[in-house]
């Protein structure tokens, strides 16, 4: 969108003023999040820039909130249920979901609509009724405060995420390649793993990047269904943020950014090449 | 040798001899039955870890069995009561009272009903626990007497009355609460007195703050959205890192940066006062307010505004803007006229869905939102947690439930489930 | 020969294997500095002189009656014991979530004989609940952020005085107490004076004067941040955790201890745990005279036996003397607002809304 020559003072103006605006919007966005990097290496327990920091005085700054995060056994606790948590709830998430979202893309699935609805309900609701509900039921039949408990909760939640991607791959997908394949010979399983599941693929995988990140990142249904021992990072967070405010909290920000900033790449890259696969975009 | 006539055709028939309409729809049967079946593992699922529970919820809201179990040989004793006669109840519900707050104390359920009942009334709580301690002094009639005498309010009506309302198995009183309604004495409905009154404000201003943390991601998002549908692909790619990244950010994790931020010792107001715009004294109020939450949640928010926005704006070809300046429209007019109806669809999508996430949004009030900036949900997770009043915190959850779903339906209606994108 | 081999590495196994067969006690707490003092005062010695038993920590104990109840509700205990200030312990005694106690036979007797009933004395305030402590919600201001220092309750209600933020805890117990002290009210009239319509309209009246000035506080640990911060001139807190951050963080706070709110805190065993047992022993050992004056070694709460009261030392690290930062020493409790648990019982639901309500009201 070059500024052509022919172009008024006025509109030259506008131009530059929405420029900035955009540029501005654009700070707000990304600003928070590049502020507290600089934060987490604070020598002292404060949320704020010291006057040394602003001096670019090495004695301003620390890598103690990281020591604190890599060696305090609440958080390192926390990371490893976490992993855990997710690692199960995106297994399960993912094999249930891929295998709806076939279902769903079938040419004769009846009261399609109906069961769509129901099946990504988990992502509509908002969290802290399904944290009342699973809360409530789930202390009924003691799987409360147990692990099981929390990766079932999880993997609720998470298979929306693969339904609607997985779903999205096989919009437009042309069955008669499946039949193209069965008139040459092959098996169902063959043309299964080898026509279908190329082009899900980026689907599947980037549905179980969102259930891992919506089980990585859940911390409504968390807080209720979890007991101490199955904390993950964002209850140790959360419960940080309302007890006592350190650093460290903002040293683990800074890691989670990064984590985030590698899982936008590794989504980037699946989208593209789903793209690709699917000739919606020229290579 | 049968004749064909002329208007009935010949049944067509498979090769195995079928009639090929039964065939087809003995392939259609299968076919659909192969779909259910694909789809029925997760169906079964969520049933169980999601559906039941959130109907366990529902239902809990108007469940009220404590009172009619424990107290189960005086409810039946005041069937034949009639509350509007103005006399106590008999001898005989007196001597059942008496027998069930015997048993009650000895399986420690007395307790519960008492704080059962305080929920109606102040006061049933100590009267409860009072009588629990006592009553297995009372062993032989006039039990009437005994207990008017253990406590005067047992000589109260009202007291009376209010037992017999709430030994239904069922009650409205949670859904009346969750509204600032409640029964009075005799049964009948008024309105909570004025200084107990909170629900009602509290969803208005839930629904408002999500109005306003809309109309702002809206204002925000446009913007950002049209310069990225308009430039080449390569610069808007790299803008939409810009979105993405705090999207895929966890939600905390950009709670933790405005409370860095915002805070009277934080950066914001560090900056403010090093400028020389406020002094030290006036250092400002942003966050355990209402601003906070405004400010964080919008931030929070507006990626799910940005990417409908986008994916709307990116289908409108630049021509229709110049088609509409060729023929004599100012910049804009065309704008206005032109461009901006065909991204209804964007803005309708990306707005209600902001809004259906803010009602329901509980981590950032609870963390940023202070006292004037909670929503209903942080009352929700208060009497789930606080106050275990859980029959109150599934009516509100009922309530809240009612709402996500009927702008769900508009949703779908406007955009289509089916059209939902991610990233 | 090789079945005596056999014989010995299996008895040997079956010995390392009995070795390794702890109990483990899952305690809940409140946490931070708190739980930081029973660790060390019952936790560790308990367990080093017990190698079979491992005691965990869980946090929770802000939680504590509605995980209970989740839990009854679950027939699924997976707690031993929990921390619970009396009136809680007394709704979930009256709730059967917990065990009564048998105090005589179950608990020490003091050191000179005296049984625990006559020890513990008028703490005990319910058949399940084992006094712990004595606690104090009272007041700590910046020293340099306050011209005239605060010196009685009306002065926290005082703009003018000392102007500025303050914090106060987010319910109304304590602090519709405070605002009637304030406005002139005499103690023993609080409760009539609370128990009528009129009275709760002046209590809120009283604290309309600040309200756009205070920041509330639901954590322990906030209040003690909110003033190292500057976030606030004057805060309610807990006694033991504005010492820590007095003596031990060195801020620039001092303590104010007019009407300072008395409450006790102790021990609940739920009912269904899986180790009763060996719960009991512990408790036996960590409620005796001596371990309740040890953990006043670590932070200022006063043991809840009387016996233990001679027997409180030096501060473990800081070694300054512990007395007089207790909320009993007497120069520290000429005022004092017990709470009184029964009122509160009574009238806890109706006060809580309202409270909500005021402050929704924003």
């Amino acid at each position: 969108m070059a500024l052509p020559p022919y172009t008024s003072t006025l509109e030259r103006i506008w131009f530059y003023t929405f420029r900035t605006i955009c540029g501005l919007v654009f700070f707000f966005l990304i600003a928070p999040l590049v502020v507290i990097v600089p934060l987490s290496f604070n020598s002292v327990p404060y949320f704020t820039f010291t006057p040394e920091m602003l001096a670019f005085d090495p004695a301003g700054y620390s890598t103690r909130w990281y020591q604190d995060f890599f060696t305090n056994l609440n958080w390192q606790g926390a990371v490893k249920n976490s992993v855990i948590i997710a690692f199960f709830a995106t297994i399960l998430a993912t094999a249930l979901g891929t295998l709806a979202a076939l279902g769903l893309s079938r040419a004769h699935m009846p009261f399609r609509t109906t069961v769509m609805g129901l099946l990504i309900s988990p992502m509509i609701v908002p969290l802290i009724i399904s944290a009342a509900g699973m809360y409530f039921f789930y202390s009924k039949v003691g799987l409360q405060g147990s692990y099981l408990g929390v990766i079932l909760a999880h993997t609720a939640l998470g298979t929306p995420f693969v339904v609607i991607t997985v779903t999205a791959t096989l919009v437009g997908f042309d069955h008669s390649l499946t039949r193209a394949a069965a008139s040459l010979g092959s098996s169902p399983a063959h043309t299964f793993f080898k026509v279908i599941v190329p082009i899900i693929l980026p689907g599947v995988i980037s549905g179980a990047l969102f259930a891992f990140v919506t089980s990585f990142d859940e911390v409504v249904v968390i807080l209720f269904v979890a007991s101490y021992e199955q904390r993950t990072i964002p209850w140790q967070m959360f419960s940080g943020i309302r007890e006592q405010i350190s650093p460290t909290i903002l040293a683990v920000a800074t890691i989670l950014v990064c984590v985030s900033v590698m899982l936008l790449v590794a989504t980037e890259m699946l989208r593209r090449r789903g793209e690709r696969l699917r000739g919606l975009s020229p290579a | 040798m049968s004749a064909v006539s002329p208007d009935t055709p010949a049944m067509l028939t498979t090769a195995d001899g079928a009639p090929l309409k039964v065939s087809f729809d003995r392939a259609l049967r299968r076919s659909r039955l192969k779909a259910l079946a694909l789809v029925l593992p997760l169906f079964a699922f969520l049933l169980i870890t999601f559906l039941v529970p959130i109907g366990d919820m529902l239902l809990r809201s108007v469940e009220n069995q404590l009172v009619g179990n424990v107290l189960h040989r005086t409810v039946k004793a005041l069937d034949h009561w009639d509350q509007g006669s103005g006399e106590l109840p008999d001898e005989e519900a007196f001597a059942a009272l008496v027998a069930d707050f015997q048993e009650g104390r000895e399986n420690r359920t007395i307790g519960r009903v008492g704080v059962r009942l305080n929920y109606e009334s102040g006061g049933m709580s100590s009267l409860f626990r009072k009588t629990g301690r006592r009553a297995k002094r009372i062993t032989e009639a006039p039990f009437r007497e005994a207990m008017i005498k253990l406590d005067k309010r047992w000589g109260n009506l009202d007291v009376w009355r209010l037992i017999k309302r709430e030994s239904d198995a069922y009650t409205a009183s949670y859904y009346l609460s969750a509204v600032d309604m409640r029964f009075i004495a005799d049964g009948s409905i008024a309105r909570q007195d004025e200084n107990r009154q909170i629900y009602v404000r509290l969803f208005g201003r839930t629904l408002w703050l999500s109005l306003v943390i809309t109309v702002l991601c809206l204002l925000l998002g446009y913007p950002i959205s049209y310069l990225m549908a308009t430039l080449p692909v390569r610069t808007s790619n790299l803008l939409m890192i810009m979105v993405l990244l705090p999207f895929w950010t966890s939600l905390l994790v950009r709670t933790t940066c405005w409370i860095a931020l915002l805070q009277q010792q934080g950066v914001i107001n560090d900056l403010l006062v090093w400028v020389g715009i406020i002094g030290e004294d006036n250092r400002l109020a942003m966050i355990h307010n209402r601003t906070g939450t405004i400010i964080a949640m919008t931030h929070i928010l507006l990626p799910f505004m940005v990417l409908p926005l986008y994916s709307v704006m990116k289908t409108i070809p630049p021509s229709y803007l110049r088609a509409a300046r060729s023929l004599g429209a100012n910049p804009f007019t065309a704008f206005v006229r032109v461009y901006m109806p065909n991204t209804v669809a964007g803005v309708g999508a990306g707005s209600i869905l902001v809004f259906i996430i803010a009602i329901g949004y509980y981590i950032t009030p609870a963390l940023v939102g202070g006292t004037s900036g909670t929503l209903i949900s942080n009352f929700i997770a208060h009497h789930m947690q606080v106050s275990l009043n859980w029959g109150l915190a599934a009516a509100l959850g009922a309530l809240l439930l009612a709402a996500v779903l009927a702008l769900y339906v508009l949703y779908d209606k406007i955009v289509g489930i089916d059209n939902m994108k991610l990233g | 020969m090789q079945g005596k081999t056999l014989a010995i590495g299996l008895a040997a196994a079956l010995a390392a294997g009995a070795a390794h067969a702890q109990t483990e006690l899952v305690v809940v707490s409140w946490g931070g500095a708190y739980s930081a003092s029973q660790q060390k005062a019952y936790h560790d010695p308990y367990m080093a002189a017990n190698a079979d038993i491992k005691i965990l920590n869980d946090d929770s104990a802000s939680e504590g009656l509605s995980k209970l109840r989740a839990m009854a509700e679950a027939d699924n205990v997976t707690w031993d014991l929990v921390d619970m200030i009396a009136s809680d312990a007394i709704t979930a005694c009256d709730e059967g979530l917990v065990l009564e106690i048998d105090f005589d036979n179950a608990l020490a007797a003091a050191p000179d004989g005296t049984s625990a009933t006559e020890d513990f004395g008028d703490m005990i305030v319910s058949e399940c609940f084992i006094p712990q402590i004595v606690y104090s919600t009272t007041f700590g201001y910046r020293t340099d952020l306050v011209k005239t220092p605060p010196t009685t309750i009306a002065d926290v209600f005082d703009l003018e005085k000392i102007p500025g933020k303050r914090s106060l805890e987010k319910k109304p117990l304590a602090n519709i107490e405070w605002a009637l002290l304030a406005d002139g009210v005499a103690l023993d009239d609080v409760y009539d004076v609370l128990s009528t319509p009129e009275g709760v309209d002046r209590a809120y009246a009283k604290l309309d004067t600040i309200k756009s000035d205070v920041v509330w506080w639901a954590k322990g640990a906030v209040p003690v941040q909110l003033l190292a911060d500057g976030e606030v001139v004057i805060a309610s807190a807990y006694n033991g955790r504005l010492f820590s951050g007095i003596e031990e963080e060195k801020q620039p706070i001092a303590m104010m201890w007019d009407w300072q709110w008395f409450d006790l805190d102790g021990w609940v065993v739920p009912k269904g745990g899986k180790n009763v047992d060996a719960v009991m022993k512990f408790l036996r050992f960590a409620t005796d005279t001596q371990r309740l004056a040890d953990q006043a070694k670590f932070i200022s709460y006063g043991p809840a036996r009387m016996s233990s009261a001679p027997l409180v030392g030096k501060h473990a690290t800081l070694g300054i003397e512990m007395g007089p930062h207790m909320p009993t020493a007497p120069a520290n409790a000429t005022t004092m607002l017990p709470n009184n648990i029964e009122w509160w019982a009574d009238h806890g639901d109706e006060m809580n809304e309202r409270f909500n309500a005021w402050l929704a009201r924003g």
